[in-house]
């Protein structure tokens, strides 16, 4: 289930911690996990806890606490925009309602062409950027106005039509 | 990243933030500006620990994470002649809305941070050492992963750093999506691999911190000010501020100002000078509203924060809190229903639920506050708002609790009337909003 490139990945975070605390390494061990496969299965939850050697109840703990898990399919590119009050004072609603119109979706929700899922999100430390926004959880985008959210937008789906992305999108059903 | 191309400029007042281009963020082009000058001198001398935080007590240097607790006070809670690994943590998981300094800090000069936290390991015998790095951006925890190799390869972190026998471990630790886990119990239990649900305090993390073992937290501001301090000394870094309140602090400006971003000042600077920095109000237009400390924070009306300094004590004297340094402007435009709304659904959404008061209060709170947005306000909403927060204050494990009951409080104390007339003709008061 975890690719030997996930393997590496988790073997390097798992260094940074004495050796009786290998569960330090779970957060980084299920962000790889979802890095390639999109969402986190329950099987891939059972995956990491056996490679680190915890309780998969003590995984799902971890998954369903903190936001940034998948625990549904998503589509290719999951685009999570701040609206928190300092965002919103520039610009950010407006840029969310943009995006909303544009892909044809609400928050939570998945474009049926499985391209895009779209998110609501809280402060990401980078108010000064606003209207900031995450793709897929690793490239934050700043400074977004109508013209930079259409760019993007092209650029992903684009990039979506190429097979690019992450997996995982399904039926285009509501996402969590 | 998008580091603008040429000159960063935090103001004349700055000493952390200075000479910063956005791309010498590297060892070499830290050691140019004398950088580990600091961590030399001290292994080299081998000055005593304990004078290590005796200076940083003089140099009143506070925590610059949001409570404000004096730094070398701190420090000495330490045990010191405790057996086995002892840690210190970076709190770089800044999520506190308004707040985006430490991301600068960590972009553009964590090794600043690095030698700060070497020089508190030294302090006070540290021997392994984690920044936790807020898990949304990823771009700065990869910059720390390549600026931390680097401080290993020059022999400035790991085993017999510069051939003393001082050890430290230091390594990064990257969250994944919780605002809690800034507070720093609950950032403790997420290193060890759990969800982020605060501890109860005692024991403090002096004495049982991570794994068990006795752990200093401070924010990442606070470490980076620390090699300033020790090539300078506190006394000088005191100068720069006012007695009890030493040095620069780095201000977050966001909200409607014409230039949204970070601005290193002196502590003590009055509020209207940071304003003119930000190049003021957008449009010209009037303050409404400021909350000074990120959005925990008591909001201020407008003529109150044009008054007032920018210190603990003077903002504490003015109702608020100087808190994480995160100035949030409001103008005349603004919606006050509207701005509390979002701020107590963040709270409500963010609660880790382990407490009743606080799990139960903020989600009542949102659907109030909500509510009367939306123009179905009930009269008796005001007073159960206040009693509910009232309520929440002071009765839960963590802050976060007192966290979402201040902007409730303040912003009915101060703007009540904009509430009522929400309630009374289900419609808003202002022309625009948020
Ligand atoms: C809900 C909550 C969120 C917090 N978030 C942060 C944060 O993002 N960064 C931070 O440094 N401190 C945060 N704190 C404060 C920490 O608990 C702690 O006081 C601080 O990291 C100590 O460092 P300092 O003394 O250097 O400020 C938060 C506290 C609470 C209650
Ligand atoms: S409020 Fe949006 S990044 Fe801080």
């Amino acid at each position: 289930m975890l690719s030997p490139e996930v393997q590496r990945r988790i073997d390097r975070e798992l260094a940074k911690y004495p050796a009786d605390q290998r569960r330090s390494a779970v957060m980084s061990a299920l962000a790889f996990a979802q890095d390639e496969h999109g969402w986190l299965s329950t099987d891939i939850m059972d995956a990491v806890a056996r490679y680190i050697g915890m309780p998969p109840v003590a995984v799902y703990e971890v998954a369903t606490f903190y936001t940034m898990y998948n625990l549904r399919p998503q589509g290719r590119f999951k685009v999570t925009i701040c609206t928190n009050l300092p965002c919103a004072l520039s610009g950010a609603t407006e840029a969310a309602e943009h995006l909303k119109a544009r892909l044809g979706i609400g928050f939570n929700e998945t474009t049926p062409d499985g391209r895009f899922t779209l998110k609501e999100g809280e402060c990401m430390g980078a108010c000064g950027d606003a209207p900031v926004l995450i793709v897929n959880d690793r490239r934050m985008c700043s400074w977004m106005k109508i013209e930079k959210l259409d760019a993007l937008v092209d650029e992903l789906s684009q990039a979506a039509a190429r097979g690019e992305g992450r997996p995982g999108h399904g039926s285009g059903g509501p996402a969590k | 990243m998008n580091a603008p191309s040429e000159f960063l400029n935090y103001g004349p007042d700055a000493i952390l933030m200075v000479g910063l281009n956005g791309r010498n963020w590297r060892l070499a082009d830290y050691v140019a500006r004398g950088g580990y000058g600091a961590l030399k001198k001290i292994i080299a001398e081998k000055i005593p620990p304990e004078q290590v935080v005796a200076e940083v007590k003089k140099s009143a240097l506070r925590g610059r994470g949001g409570a404000g607790f004096p730094t070398g006070l701190k420090w000495s809670f330490m045990p010191k002649n405790y057996v086995g690994d002892k840690y210190i943590i970076c709190n770089s998981d800044e999520g506190e809305p308004g707040t985006f300094k430490d991301r600068d800090i960590l972009r553009y000069n964590p090794h600043m941070l690095f030698e700060g936290m070497a020089i508190g390991a030294y302090a006070m015998g540290a021997t392994r050492g984690y920044n936790y790095v807020h898990g949304e951006i990823w771009a700065e925890y990869l910059r720390c992963e390549e600026a931390i190799e680097e401080a290993y390869a020059a022999g400035f972190l790991g085993a017999n750093i510069l051939g003393s026998d001082f050890s430290f471990h230091l390594y990064n630790h990257h969250g994944f999506g919780a605002y809690i886990c800034g507070e720093e119990t609950a950032l403790l239990e997420s290193i060890e691999g759990k969800r982020g649900m605060p501890r109860f305090k005692p024991p403090f993390p002096a004495s049982y911190g991570v794994y068990g073992k006795p752990t200093t937290i401070n924010n990442t501001e606070t470490f980076a000010a620390v090699p300033w301090i020790m090539r300078n000394g506190g006394e000088a870094f005191l100068e720069l501020g006012k007695p009890n309140n030493g040095g620069t602090k780095l201000f977050s400006v966001s909200g409607d100002v014409e230039r949204p971003g970070n601005y290193e000042v002196n502590l003590g600077t009055p509020f209207t000078t940071l304003l003119e920095m930000a190049g003021g109000m957008r449009g010209g237009r009037k303050l409404k509203a400021c909350i000074p400390g990120g959005s925990s924070a008591p909001v201020l009306p407008g003529d109150l924060m044009m008054a007032t300094d920018l210190d603990y004590d003077s903002i504490a004297k003015a109702g608020s809190m100087l808190g994480s340094g995160a100035v949030i402007c409001m103008d005349e435009t603004r919606c006050m229903v509207r701005s509390l709304r979002r701020l107590s659904y963040f709270y409500y959404e963010e609660s880790c639920g382990q407490c009743t008061p606080c799990r139960e209060g903020t989600g009542w709170m949102w659907r109030m506050v909500d509510r009367i947005e939306r123009g179905q306000g009930r009269n008796e909403d005001l007073d159960t708002l206040t009693s509910v927060a009232g309520n929440i204050a002071g009765r839960t494990i963590c802050a976060l609790g007192d966290a979402a009951a201040f902007p409730v409080i303040s912003f009915i104390r101060h703007f009540r009337d904009e509430f009522q007339y929400h309630i009374d003709h289900k419609r808003c008061l202002v022309p625009a909003y948020v």
